[in-house]
């Protein structure tokens, strides 16, 4: 996988080392991780960084990820960028709200390295 | 699977739910932190001195409430980070309280149709042994006790 700028968006820092380390063993060559506590601080992320992928929590204090991804077509360097949702919210609306919103993908905690990489790759392929 | 209103409708002290909140739990730590809980007898609250609470609110309303020692606490911060922490780091609380967010989060994705109408709200953490928590449930609640590497852990769900 070429080299990749990842934003990870979730309000646990715990959770987005997490992310970080299973996108690693999913095989993605990240070459820079950029990460934010809720969907706001993610968006000012975005006014000074361009990434490749985004992979963001849905409940989240301040902006939750649905608001985020609501948001992110208004932000020069967020157009065209993938978002996958990872969240504790498994449920079909929510799914189907995510996806209806922009996301491009869905994992559900808990989740394995090989959920995430399931579930990504196909992403930054460019697959639906 | 039975749905969350026959569920609620059925049962007024929802024992049905602990083999469901159990599985929710083993799962939550065999994917994240890579350890089988096994279920236990007679823990007693003694010297569990950390607890994580999430909140769940709409179609069913109540607490779930993850207790454990910070030495349990620092030992799952350490598996599902890979790397030493100090008990009393942020992080360890966070990875706690992440823990509970899970559990949570799995459980209601199980009870068919809780899923849409329940929403969680964001974890709290509390050290300490002293404070008392006084919920309105309507119920006394659902307790699971097991083990994590051997260490007592309790997991409670009060439903209002």
């Amino acid at each position: 996988m070429s080299d990749i700028r990842a934003l990870i968006i979730d309000d646990s820092s715990v959770m987005r080392k997490i992310v970080e380390r299973s996108l690693r063993q999913a095989g993605v060559n990240l070459t820079q991780v950029l990460e934010a506590g809720n969907g706001a601080e993610a968006l000012g992320v975005l006014q000074d960084s361009k990434v490749d992928l985004i992979l963001c929590d849905i409940n989240m204090p301040v902006m939750d990820g649905l608001e985020f991804v609501k948001q992110l077509a208004g932000v020069e360097n967020g157009k065209g960028v993938p978002v996958v949702m990872i969240t504790t919210e498994g449920s079909e609306t929510h799914v189907v709200q995510a996806l209806s919103a922009g996301a491009r993908g869905y994992i559900r905690k808990p989740f394995t390295p090989d959920q995430v990489k399931e579930h990504v790759i196909p992403v930054l392929a460019g697959k639906p | 699977m039975k749905s969350a209103k026959e569920l609620l409708s059925t049962s007024k002290d929802h024992g049905e739910w602990i083999p469901l909140l159990e599985v929710s739990a083993k799962e939550v730590f065999e994917l994240m932190l890579g350890t089988k809980l096994d279920t236990a007898e007679d823990i007693t609250p003694n010297g569990l001195d950390i607890a994580a609470m999430v909140g769940l609110a709409g179609q069913l309303c109540g607490i779930l409430t993850i207790r454990a020692s910070k030495e349990s606490a620092s030992r799952m911060a350490f598996k599902m980070l890979g790397a030493e922490t100090d008990k009393n780091s942020q992080e360890v609380y966070d990875a706690f309280g992440e823990i509970c967010n899970m559990v949570a989060g799995n459980f209601k994705n199980k009870v068919s149709g809780l899923g849409d109408g329940c929403m969680l709200s964001v974890p709290t953490v509390i050290t300490g042994n002293d404070y008392s928590v006084r919920s309105l449930a309507g119920s006394p609640p659902l307790e699971l006790q097991l083990l994590f590497e051997s260490l007592p852990m309790l997991i409670s769900l009060e439903v209002s």
